[in-house]
């Protein structure tokens, strides 16, 4: 008969919404085929900005979490547009889950995508501006970016979902991300240069120390589950309408 | 198909609630209030055809009812949920098919169909039958939604419809970009679901063919209900 | 047809705490020009003292002059943010949901801004005159500025429309969010420029020995402007009020006009 058996819980739904955005971009490709490409152009854009070959592996790690900010700008607008384009975010409304739940499946999937962008920007970056990891770095490496892709996806879904939609919003996304991600920016930089050792002091090569990453590691930890937490209770709010 | 045993809600039928109880509605979209005092009662198992010329206000009426749509003053109940202190409790137990279809391009109707119809905690079956209902699950089920026609995906959208099996249809324009079979179709689905159990609110402007269906006719026009009579037609 | 704005308010809108009322009607009240007077004599005072009594500096000579104006202005900022997250919190989290939290908030927000800029402003010619730099890389500096355009955004997003409750929604939640950004964006900063052993020189926006009568010239600046502050808050959401309340009044007035489309009779 009609009735509700039991709408999904949060994580249901999670992974739902999670697997369905996961599956568009299988099918659209638009992450590998546009954005992608789009930040690997950013990293050889920078390295005609800089023009300093003897630099460019040392700020390599900078220029490396700045592509990826900019490329988490064009995900998110990505992830809401693909909602609003045939009405879907108000059918999402009214489909009276939690919206916890779509802020956590959208979050995970948006993870996911800036991961997979990662791991082939590493590949840039070694590439074009000479870079080499150490072996002993790679545990802080994946630490890092894993705590920095979880919070820039949770604080860009938050964002995302405020700015969704309706006209005069497409430029307040950047508005409101930027300074918030620039914690991450700073964290991830520098616990990048630590596991690449290629920071330098005074224009002495002073090789920072492997341990000297971590406690940047523990400030995105705290970002990352200060803004899941607060996207969590804030969602809902902010994905009504009026 | 019974309802869970564990479910609290009690089975649908002709109960005395009435299904929607609107008293003096007032909705204001921005600043112009679309909605300027609407009183309706829907008792259950009606078929409501809603008429009146663009710019009354059905579309508005259709969302509010799907607690959408803020209401500004006056009182509103549907499905027993207050829609004054909360909007979003009585949203699993409606569905609203809109102007527009609700469905991603990039993904096939099988995809879409069971995306929205999980949500709503349909299963497996539940998809499968919904998808029966319009004709999709032969060769259409694996096609992408974006090189489907217009009354394809609005086909589409209906399934995913029917498969939240909800006890408040809302159907903002329904017969808009289908053909003759497609709104053959969706006829017999709205008896299906009457049938099941349903109520039934449906806006249009296909007067002949809502009228054999519709129980009750409501004329809307300038933000206020101006008719209100029994059976189908003018 | 004459628009009168009823001077009643209706049973709608009348706030159930009766204490609302008062930030309602504060303006143009015996309190409210007290205020304004003491205002005036404060920023005079602070213009007498910062400019004439109080001596010059020993290494920085006339240009400490501008950090009576610097500091006190940085203060209210901050303060001024404070307040909006506080009154985002007092409306997202009462039952009431009085929207008069969410005009304070909004109006606070606009003066902080003002006050931020001008803090910013102040800063850089200071450390212009004095250091020769406009600006240091250093936590709180940084941190200032990101928060002036942190709520630059926050106004934006005041303005996107719909109704009243909404706006106040999305600001509430962006305005609590905005205060997370300040720990997280001055730990950050602080734990960066940290890394780089600073130069022997003293840090352009490091701590100024002030004592004696320059200490008082500053305190008698705070006070000024946390008196001008307060009625700025105060008038900006008395107008906000007014703007809120005739979009409800056109209201009744759009209400009567939609009814009249209806070529016959309405139920309504």
């Amino acid at each position: 008969m009609i009735t509700v058996v039991g709408a999904p819980d949060m994580w249901r739904t999670a992974r739902l919404v999670a697997a369905k955005d996961l599956r568009i971009e299988w099918r659209s490709r638009q992450v590998t085929n546009q954005v992608l490409p789009f930040a690997g152009l950013t990293l050889v854009l920078f390295a005609f900005a800089l023009d300093r070959d003897d630099i460019t592996s040392r700020v390599a790690p900078g220029l490396f979490w700045l592509a990826t900010t900019f490329s988490l700008i064009v995900l998110v607008q990505r992830s809401f547009v693909v909602e609003t384009q045939d009405g879907a975010l108000d059918t999402l409304r009214v489909a009276g889950v939690d919206p916890a739940g779509i802020y956590l499946g959208k979050s995970i999937a948006l993870a996911v995508q800036l991961l997979v962008l990662e791991v082939l920007l590493v590949f840039g970056v070694i590439v074009f501006y000479a870079s080499n990891i150490r072996p002993a770095g790679i545990v802080l490496v994946v630490t890092t970016a894993l705590l920095a892709t979880c919070g820039l996806a949770f604080v860009g879904t938050l964002y995302g979902g405020l700015a969704a939609g309706a006209k005069g919003r497409e430029t307040l996304l950047p508005l409101l991300l930027l300074p918030v991600v620039a914690p991450v920016l700073i964290g991830a930089t520098r616990a990048f240069e630590a596991a690449f050792g290629t920071r330098e002091g005074n224009g002495i090569r002073t090789g920072l120390d492997l341990a000297d990453g971590w406690p940047w590691v523990g400030l995105l930890a705290v970002f990352a589950a200060v803004f899941g937490a607060a996207g969590v209770l804030a969602f809902g709010p902010l994905l009504e309408e009026a | 198909m019974l309802p869970a045993p564990s479910d609290p809600t009690p089975a649908p039928g002709r109960t005395d609630a009435p299904v929607v109880e609107l008293r003096d509605v007032v909705a204001v979209l921005g600043r112009f209030p679309a909605l300027a005092g609407v009183s309706l009662e829907v008792a259950a198992g009606e078929v409501l055809l809603l008429k009146g010329p663009n710019g009354a206000g059905k579309t508005t009426l259709l969302r509010v009812c799907a607690g959408l749509v803020p209401v500004a003053r006056g009182e509103a109940l549907v499905l027993g949920h207050d829609l004054r202190v909360d909007r979003s409790g009585v949203r699993p137990f409606v569905g609203l098919l809109g102007h527009h279809n609700g469905l991603y391009a990039d993904l096939s109707v099988r995809d879409n169909v069971g995306f929205w119809g999980r949500t709503a905690g349909a299963s497996d079956a539940e998809i499968g039958a919904a998808m029966t209902q319009l004709g999709l699950d032969g060769r259409l089920a694996a096609v992408n939604v974006s090189r489907l026609s217009a009354g394809q995906r609005r086909r589409t959208a209906l399934a995913c419809l029917i498969a939240r099996r909800s006890q408040l249809w809302l159907l903002d324009e329904p017969h808009a970009g289908l053909d003759a079979d497609g709104r053959d179709l969706l006829d017999s689905v709205i008896r299906r679901a009457v049938a099941a159990g349903a109520t039934v609110m449906v806006a249009s402007h296909e007067l002949e063919r809502a009228a054999a269906l519709a129980t009750r006719t409501v004329t809307v026009s300038g933000g206020v209900i101006v008719d209100d009579h029994r059976g189908g037609g003018a | 047809m004459s628009i009168t704005v009823p001077n009643v308010e209706s049973a709608e809108t009348a706030p159930r705490r009766p204490w609302m009322r008062l930030w309602r009607g504060v303006t143009s009240t015996s309190f409210s020009r007290g205020l304004g007077i003491a205002v005036l004599v404060g920023l005079a005072w602070l213009l007498v003292f910062g400019l004439v009594f109080s001596p010059e500096d020993e290494i920085q000579d006339s240009s400490v002059r501008i950090l009576y104006v610097h500091v006190p202005t940085a203060w209210v900022a901050y303060m001024a943010f404070a307040v909006t997250a506080l009154c985002s919190a007092m409306y997202l989290f009462r039952k009431s949901h009085s929207l008069t939290w969410d005009r304070i908030a909004g109006a606070s927000a606009e003066v902080g801004v003002m006050f931020m800029g001008l803090t910013l402003v102040t800063g850089a010619l200071w450390g212009r005159l004095t250091w020769g730099v406009f600006w240091a890389w250093d936590a709180r500096l940084t941190t200032t500025a990101f928060l002036f355009v942190t709520y630059i955004g926050y106004l934006a997003v005041r303005r996107l429309g719909g109704s009243h409750e909404a706006r106040a929604r999305r600001s509430a939640v962006l305005g609590l969010l905005a205060v997370l950004e300040i720990p997280l964006v001055h730990f950050s900063v602080r734990l960066w420029r940290s890394l780089h052993q600073e130069a022997s020189v003293a840090n352009p926006n490091g701590d100024v020995k002030l004592d004696g009568l320059m200490l008082f010239s500053l305190v008698v600046g705070l006070v000024a402007f946390t008196l001008l502050y307060a009625w700025l808050v105060m008038h900006r959401q008395r107008v906000m009020y007014l703007e809120d309340r005739y979009e409800d009044v056109d209201l009744d007035l759009a209400l009567a006009e939609r009814r009249s489309e209806n070529p016959g009779g309405s139920n309504g």
